[in-house]
């Protein structure tokens, strides 16, 4: 599979805005790190998702991608090309690749503008239209992959006059009509009912299939995140806990953030008796990261190297990684180690 | 007798456009001790039946048919002044969005406070002091009573608005959809912490949420909604392993089950249907897969497809 999207070793940091007496007194610098370090590549017609809690940094990572957030460090490489000092114009070319569908369908379209001039907007700023039937076709030919049939019907609507699955996949006919390589899904269906959430995901799925494009899908939900895509990373706080195909995350996760995560996943079945590792506390101030790694002081497998050192994401089998200190070569956990030993 | 008893509730909302049935015959009832979980689509009603049941209704809905018996008690007898003594004291609600159900403006334990105050004639001294009994209730640090809601997490603030449902010790807690808003992990805690206060205190509990996933994890009974009317209920097990109803069956399978086999199922066609002028017969029809013109002219009625469990389909289980 060649690679559509390479990200290595990118950092996001935001600096905290203070009040001017503050900033003049204190040397200190206070920011927040959303992003801290992550690498990931993402091959053509891959969907890799991004799985995390609010504020694990999910969303800046896509944005960042993009170019829509600076990077503070690391780089991003898009069809073999870095996008470190590109011109403006060559930025424009790339966002023509790389397109983005945001969570919430009721405010990511104008509600001022007909469809046909929501979806044809993108070709507008772009200059890829020559007369106005050129860009009626391209506009019907978008609305109709994203199954808004017949295209005809919703050309001059409004939005209000769409329920929240015809505006999401109006939001997608504007993100294909560009015919990109690469999307970045944030939150897609998250804001969508239950019945609607299936066909929007299958749309994704057949764009997919249909066009080869690749998704960056951004999601809090596990369980959407195993059946659509193929690789998953678990981010907590900036970083990347554990990393591989969707079925070894969810069935033979070794890092105890995933572990806990996916023991309290909720799914359409009665478990009253299920064993659920509930964390305790909240995720921690990202300002004032704890020492060491950077879930230990929830973790409920730390001990102290977690507080001293921070763990690597390894390798830990063919394609699957994770950083852990418990988690020894070739992804036996410690205690199962000690155990090897013991017995020889 | 039970602690709760809804039968035949209407309600309706006169809009423009029309009457919106927004609650159209809804019967389920709650005992001691136990949750129930209401389960549906945006528009289904089932925030409409709680708000029904605690009477806090906006003006232009109208409760226009049934009864809501509190242990035996009808509340829709009871005058405006009457109900709102027992509002709180009997019956009270988790709103849905606890970020933004809390004044701002207000420490978070004086707002509690003032419910008992208000309610058991506490004085501020009494109230503080409960309120702090409270808060080590729902697991929050009792040093925060003296704190403004944008210092509180979003776990945090839907733990205050449990603690606050919670004052007057009430023998109903309805929550609607306490948890939507927030991350797995805190989902988690806050559905464990439902779990251990309804058994500590041994008060009946109403989940209302789309996800029905999260039923599984506490309910006792749950009813299905559709389209303002109920299409199944019964134990949990029998929504779960045993469903009767192809909307049960297809909302089902909406969710991903980690445990089950990796795919997107189907979605459901359409979208959930206009309540100014529902559909004829019964209301999913334009939906089912399995609809014949038995189902296009004459409406299923809620019959007993086993023990305590009820579906309302023409071929009730035989779908599959």
């Amino acid at each position: 599979m060649s690679q559509v999207m390479e990200v290595k070793d990118l950092k996001v940091y935001f600096d905290i805005k203070r009040g001017f007496i503050d900033d003049m007194l204190s040397k200190e610098k206070l920011q927040v790190k959303a992003v801290d370090g992550i690498d990931l590549t993402i091959g053509k017609g891959e969907i890799f998702s991004l799985v995390g809690e609010s504020g694990s940094g999910k969303t800046t990572i896509g944005k960042t991608i993009l170019d829509l957030i600076p990077a503070t460090q690391g780089d991003i490489v898009f069809l073999g090309d870095s996008l470190k000092h590109k011109s403006k114009a060559e930025k424009k070319k790339f966002r023509q690749k790389a397109q983005m569908i945001f969570q919430d369908p009721y405010q990511s379209l104008n509600p001022k503008d007909i469809i046909l001039d929501i979806v044809a907007e993108p070709l507008q700023v772009n200059g890829l239209i020559k007369n106005e039937k050129e860009k009626m076709q391209k506009v019907v030919n978008a609305l109709e992959m994203a199954g808004l049939t017949p295209a005809e019907d919703f050309l001059y609507r409004y939005p209000h006059e769409l329920s929240g699955g015809q505006r999401q996949r109006v939001a997608i006919a504007g993100a294909i009509v560009l015919d990109p390589e690469f999307i970045v899904a944030d939150e897609p269906v998250s804001m969508l009912d239950v019945s609607i959430r299936i066909g929007i995901l299958n749309l994704m799925m057949a764009l997919r299939d249909r066009k080869g494009i690749s998704y960056l899908f951004i999601t809090h939900d596990l369980s959407l995140a195993w059946v659509i895509s193929d690789r998953i990373a678990i981010l907590y706080l900036g970083k990347i806990m554990e990393m591989g195909r969707a079925d070894t995350i969810i069935h033979e996760c070794l890092h105890p953030y995933s572990q806990s995560l996916i023991s309290v996943m909720p799914v359409p079945a009665v478990n009253k008796e299920k064993e659920r590792i509930i964390l305790h506390g909240e995720t921690p101030d990202p300002i004032h990261l704890p020492e060491g790694c950077r879930f230990h002081p929830r973790c409920p497998k730390v001990f102290e190297k977690c507080c001293r050192e921070e763990p690597e994401l390894t390798e830990v089998a063919p394609g699957h990684f994770a950083a852990c200190h418990r988690i020894g070569e070739r992804g036996r956990s410690l205690d199962e180690q000690e155990r090897y030993k013991d017995n020889k | 007798m039970e602690l709760l008893e809804v039968r035949n509730l209407k309600t309706y909302f006169k809009t423009q456009k029309g009457m919106v049935k927004a609650v159209d015959d809804v019967s389920c009832s709650l005992s001691y001790g136990k949750v129930l979980g209401l389960v549906g689509e945006s528009g289904c009603g089932k925030t409409t039946t709680a708000l029904s049941i605690a009477n806090l209704l906006p003006p232009e809905g109208r409760i226009v048919g049934g009864e809501v018996l509190l242990e035996g008690e009808d509340l829709m007898g009871l005058s405006a002044g009457k109900l709102r003594k027992k509002r709180w004291k009997e019956v009270s609600i988790v709103f849905q969005g606890a970020m933004n159900a809390l004044n701002p403006v207000m420490k978070v334990g004086l707002q509690i406070a003032e419910v008992l105050m208000l309610h058991d004639k506490l004085t501020y001294e009494q109230a503080m002091i409960r309120t702090k009994e409270l808060f080590k209730l729902v697991e929050i640090d009792e040093e925060r009573v003296n704190q403004y809601p944008h210092e509180f997490s979003g776990g945090m603030k839907q733990r205050a608005m449990i603690a606050m449902a919670l004052a007057c010790n009430p023998k109903i807690i309805i929550g609607d959809e306490p948890t939507t808003a927030l991350d797995v992990m805190v989902q988690a805690q806050i559905l464990n912490l439902l779990e251990k206060l309804k058994n500590e205190i041994n008060m009946g509990l109403i989940l209302i949420t789309h996800d029905l996933s999260v039923l599984g994890e506490i309910c006792d009974d749950v009813a299905v909604m559709y389209a303002g009317k109920i299409v199944e209920k019964g134990k949990v097990e029998d929504i779960f392993e045993n469903h009767q109803h192809p909307y049960t069956y297809k909302l089902m399978n909406a969710f991903p089950n980690i445990y089950g086999e990796r795919k997107l199922s189907d979605s459901i066609p359409g979208n959930p249907p206009n309540l100014l002028e529902p559909p004829s017969g019964c209301r999913f029809h334009p939906r089912c897969e399995f609809a014949d013109e038995r189902c296009k002219t004459k409406e299923p009625m809620l019959a007993e497809v086993g023990h305590r469990h009820f579906a309302a389909c023409h071929y009730g289980g035989v779908f599959k």
